[in-house]
């Protein structure tokens, strides 16, 4: 099986990446409007300050919306979930459920989750989600 | 520019639809533009303006042997040429240009001189998205509607009666792909593709194409169809990746673009005779229904299940059958377009009685962007 497609970091994802290679989700906020904003830029998108700071996240999500691929895709053994997240900080982002059985009957919207990352190169850990197994 | 200052003078698809292994995409371009000149009566020295998407316009007008004076490439999805519209019928209306080409043609299922298809891994897309399984169309346009189900308590079952009624009105069409009638039991029973999405959920793949000639309304009158005038137009876009869709239960792009439509073209609701919007997807026709205000938010299900866009129903949709059964070759918006005319000019083989006021709803990429067209049978 090929792999799956890997990101290639520009300057302004950097930090990103190297947190989720450290075990930490990072998020940013606008230091003038407070809006908290993925994924990654230099600047605020709601307000257009350049003054932005890189936060931790808390790792901590629910489960917005998904569908469960059935046919063949690099990387993955079909049936799998491509999931879309909602972090408590509010932006939401694309990820794969795992460590839960890719069923209708176990993906529950709304279903709380954490972040786990997945190493896949030197320097590529990837986001993924399970079901929360640390009280909130 | 007022509504109705612009006509459609000139619509065809591609002489063949469907597969068409025997063509390349540059030439299902061309297939369309001198189909739509003959329509027209159009010479290629009368055209002095081309817009396309998919190739870039240089390639289409050095192709068909053009020289133009105003040129659009603008490339958003499927709904590029309701941009295209828009754009030549401000452009006719400053005086860039008075004649302006269109064109359609993609090699969505032959692939013959079809140009690559790859998310960039540097982009945005290819970063938070791509690493995460995504495998085209299926797996990105499909992924809000769980939580659409959910917010407003429609079913699975409601969702298969979009493909249900659309395969009524492709039955009425010689050229449609798909004619046999299903039920909604046939589209539950369907291959699962992701799941809530099953095969007959998901939109056809096809080669094929359609081109639309634009001049002025003044100069309409003396063409051999009669004119379809446009009315209002509007677009927007929204974002390129799926999970920042702003709201999962309904498209910024359709409501800034379908508002414009209506500000711009003066009509009401009910003035609209016939409606057409962009069906990729059992949800698309839903969404559209409720962000273009037909109805309210969480009715579109109810209002498809309860036939009022069907046959003899009081709000025709998707008379064509749509991206789900008549044909879709990757960016359909052009059919759409090809349909309202047909329509309007009161020559479509679904013939909707005595249509004057036409909407027509197009999206690009996943909910990435919109393109609104209002077409009417009279300068408004």
């Amino acid at each position: 099986m090929t792999e799956r497609p890997l990101p290639a970091i520009t300057p302004e994802t950097r930090h990103f990446w190297d947190g989720a290679r450290s075990g930490e989700l990072r998020l940013q906020k606008c230091d003038a409007c407070s809006h908290v904003y993925f994924p990654p830029r230099p600047f605020c998108p709601k307000c257009a300050s350049r003054e932005v700071s890189v936060f931790r996240a808390s790792g901590r999500a629910s489960l917005y919306s998904y569908v469960i691929h059935h046919r063949a895709a690099p990387g993955f053994t079909p049936p799998y979930s491509i999931a879309v997240v909602e972090l408590e900080e509010g932006p939401r982002m694309m990820t794969n459920i795992i460590d839960v059985a890719q069923t209708p009957e176990a993906l529950q919207l709304d279903m709380p989750l954490e972040v786990v990352f997945q190493p896949m190169s030197d320097e590529i850990s990837l986001p993924l989600f399970r079901p929360a197994r640390s009280a909130a | 520019m007022k509504p109705g200052d612009i006509a459609i003078v000139g619509a065809a698809e591609t002489t063949d639809l469907g597969v068409i292994p025997h063509m390349s995409q540059i030439q299902l371009h061309a297939d369309c533009a001198l189909n739509a000149m003959r329509d027209a009566g159009l010479k290629l020295s009368d055209i002095d303006g081309i817009a396309c998407a998919g190739e870039v316009p240089t390639n289409v007008a050095h192709y068909l042997g053009l020289v133009p004076k105003w040129v659009d490439g603008t490339a958003v999805g499927g709904c590029s040429f309701m941009l295209h519209v828009r754009h030549a019928t401000a452009a006719i209306s400053a005086g860039l240009c008075k004649t302006v080409l269109i064109t359609h043609g993609e090699s969505g299922k032959s692939r013959i001189g079809a140009l690559p298809r790859s998310i960039p891994p540097a982009t945005l897309q290819g970063q938070f998205e791509a690493p995460f399984g995504i495998m085209g169309t299926p797996t990105m346009f499909t992924i809000p509607v769980l939580r659409y189900l959910k917010t407003y308590g429609v079913t699975q079952e409601q969702l298969a009666m979009v493909a249900v009624v659309q395969r009524e009105w492709a039955a009425k069409n010689p050229r449609a792909m798909m004619k046999h009638p299903i039920t909604v039991s046939d589209v539950l029973n369907s291959r699962m593709i992701a799941y809530p999405f099953r095969l007959f959920m998901c939109c056809l793949v096809t080669d094929g194409g359609g081109a639309l000639i634009l001049t002025s309304a003044d100069r309409a009158k003396d063409f051999p169809q009669k004119p379809v005038y446009i009315l209002g137009t509007g677009e927007s876009v929204e974002s390129p990746m799926i999970s920042q869709m702003e709201d999962f239960t309904s498209s910024r792009a359709f409501r800034v673009a379908g508002k414009q439509a209506f500000a711009s073209s003066g009509i009401k609701h009910s003035d609209v005779d016939h409606l057409m919007i962009y069906d990729a997807f059992a949800h698309l026709p839903i969404y559209g229904l409720e962000d273009l205000g037909f109805v309210g938010r969480g009715e579109g299900a109810a209002f498809i299940a309860e036939r009022n866009t069907a046959p003899g129903g009081k709000l025709p949709l998707n008379t064509n059958g749509g991206g789900l059964s008549y044909t879709h070759t990757g960016m359909y918006g052009m059919f759409a377009l090809q349909e309202t005319v047909r329509q309007v000019r009161g020559t479509a083989p679904a013939q909707v009685k005595d249509v004057q006021v036409a909407v027509c709803h197009g999206v690009g990429g996943m909910f990435s962007a919109s393109g609104t067209i209002v077409m009417a049978d009279r300068r408004g």
